[in-house]
């Protein structure tokens, strides 16, 4: 039962071949006997079971969505009422929060039981799950090696198949990254659909919420249910709801995907070119052509997100000092002091670092020079998307370098870390959807995303094409081998 | 440019963050090479294009400028270091 998909868990929910109760047992079941994966920060069974039970009496009623009974859990970024929510930050180590993120709620709403909060880099700042305070998250396929980040806890737990989903925030890379990474299916929209409520702001014109799964199909289940505007996130944008499965069953005859061949250059590891390049001849095969298309300016990428996040960040962390919720220092001398203590006793070395850049950045007489000047780039990396959309339906390409480095490779180089997300970074900038699909394995056997991204608002398009490789293809169903000795 | 130990402490200062000088010291050559990344910036031709602050540009919605009820002082209160008659205490800060 663990191991079927949200769409199938749904059906079977509402033709009583299972209770919602019995499914969350299972997965609680499953939390503890992979604790070692270190994917969960808090788990109340009480909680967890109360909305089963609830989602029970809701399919015994006859009201159920696709999606009542069925488990999720969420990227400790979101804050939620019933668990603490604490960005895996020493800062807010015991946080309750007074509501739930929009997001939250509106999965709660659908029925959707929530088993608990998942670890992640802390404040989402991090490729590769090694900047929580609450240690490491392991990658399921080989415990050697990083899951990814920051939403690391939520892809290995979808990996492990210890959760059918899991929400996660994306900034630069931080869904597709640690979906390639760890085998699972994971997908940013377009900036702006879903809401930032309550969601605790890292870099807010570039946050943006989404959802890590086995297959599109189950993507777009979610989404339905999880996107659309909310009058309380200012950047929420305005729009009719839609039906993210409409297009499931897209023609790819004629879909013109295009290959940047920027994405295919110097420090590309041959491995994951090699299980990219079988993908898009498997488009082409369904019917599919390939288009060349240039993205020139692609690699600035890096730089303008190493202004614009810390800067944005510098500002939204400095809600953080001591006065009315997180970490206060047991000694101080004065206020700004214990501000002082407060915060670098509660920041672990990232958020830090990234603080004193942001606040360098935006200080007297380097604003120009820096910040308008990166948010300037940011535009003509955004308005080259838009010149080869003109050409493409979908940009598709590798999603990393490499496929998932050892703990402790990069954790002592910043810069190396940051490069990571080379190929994140531009349509985060630019504010598209994208997704991660698994498309084979590497070197050490580790598992290789596919990165598929498509123009503002064309979300349906975009998991279309993923859900008709998938039906193809095999590699999302793949399990890791801890998990296939598991009954 | 490189930063000097002692704009990191400036730095610092501003950001209100404490660091050590041993902090500082590691902190300031972290920092010198993630500038260095970022100086590619400087040599993009630029002129004439607007910075962009918003992915789908447009202007921040307003609500409607009516009373609504969010008070929920308990419950907002239920995280603070320190508290009293539904007051955040705070070091003194006016002799």
């Amino acid at each position: 039962m663990f191991k079927k998909s949200v769409a199938e868990l749904g059906r079977a929910l509402i033709a009583r071949e299972v209770s919602a109760v019995e499914l969350a047992q299972l997965f609680l079941e499953r939390i503890e006997s992979h604790k070692d994966l270190n994917a969960f920060l808090d788990v109340r069974p009480e909680v967890t079971l109360a909305q089963a039970r609830a989602a029970d009496a809701r399919i015994a009623k006859g009201d159920a969505t696709p999606l009542t009974g069925v488990p999720v859990a969420h990227k400790d970024i979101f804050v939620t009422r019933d668990f603490h929510s604490t960005a895996s930050s020493r800062i807010l180590k015991g946080y309750m929060s007074p509501f739930d993120a929009t997001v939250v709620e509106r999965l709660g709403d659908a029925g959707m039981v929530a088993l608990g909060k998942l670890n992640c880099d802390e404040f989402a700042m991090g490729s590769s799950n090694e900047n929580s305070y609450y240690g490491n998250v392991l990658n399921p396929w080989d415990k050697s090696a990083v899951p990814g980040g920051s939403s690391g806890g939520s892809a290995a737990a979808v990996a492990a198949r210890i959760t059918p989903a899991a929400t996660a925030t994306d900034t630069g890379g931080s869904i597709r990254e640690p979906a390639a990474f760890s085998g699972v299916t994971g997908i940013k929209p377009t900036y702006g659909r879903a809401s930032r409520w309550g969601m605790i702001a890292f870099a807010s014109s570039l946050d943006q919420a989404g959802i890590m799964t086995r297959s599109a199909e189950d993507a777009a289940l979610i989404f339905n249910a999880m996107l659309g505007f909310d009058p309380k996130d200012s950047t929420s944008v305005e729009r009719a709801q839609e039906d993210y499965t409409r297009s499931l069953d897209l023609d790819l005859k004629g879909l013109r995907i295009g290959v940047p061949k920027e994405f295919f250059g110097e420090g590309l590891q041959a491995d994951v070119e090699k299980a990219v390049r079988q993908a898009l001849a498997e488009y082409v095969k369904l019917g599919a052509r390939l288009v060349d298309i240039s993205l020139p300016n692609a690699a600035l990428g890096i730089p303008v997100y190493y202004v614009i996040a810390p800067a944005e960040c510098s500002s939204n962390l400095s809600r953080f000092d001591g006065v009315r919720y997180g970490h206060r220092a047991a000694h101080f001398n004065d206020l700004i002091d214990m501000m002082k203590k407060s915060r670098s006793e509660g920041f672990g070395p990232e958020p830090k670092r990234r603080i004193l850049i942001g606040t360098y950045v935006l200080s007297h007489g380097y604003y120009d020079a820096y910040y308008i000047q990166a948010q300037k780039v940011r535009r003509i990396i955004a308005d080259e998307f838009q010149r080869a959309f003109r050409e493409c339906d979908l940009i598709a390409g590798p999603v990393t370098t490499s496929v998932a480095f050892g703990f402790g490779e990069k954790a002592a180089d910043p810069v190396a870390m940051y490069l990571s997300d080379l190929y994140t970074i531009p349509g985060s900038l630019a504010g598209i959807p994208g997704m991660s699909i698994p498309c084979g394995f590497g070197a050490k056997n580790r598992p290789v995303g596919l990165q598929l991204m498509a123009n503002y608002f064309d979300e349906a398009r975009l998991l279309g094409a993923a859900h008709r490789y998938q039906q193809a293809t095999d590699w999302h169903q793949r399990l890791p081998p801890l998990v296939q000795s598991d009954r | 440019m490189a930063l000097t130990l002692s704009d990191v402490k400036r730095i610092a200062h501003l950001a209100r963050i404490e660091v050590t000088d041993a902090e500082a010291g590691q902190a300031l050559g972290q920092l010198n090479e993630i500038f260095k990344l970022i100086e590619r910036l400087q040599s993009v031709d630029t002129s004439g294009i607007e910075p962009m602050s918003h992915p789908l540009g447009g202007s921040q919605r307003l609500r409607k400028d009516a009373a609504s009820s969010t008070e929920n002082r308990e419950a907002n209160m239920r995280n603070a270091p320190a508290q009293q008659d539904g007051l955040f205490l705070v070091p003194k800060v006016i002799e």
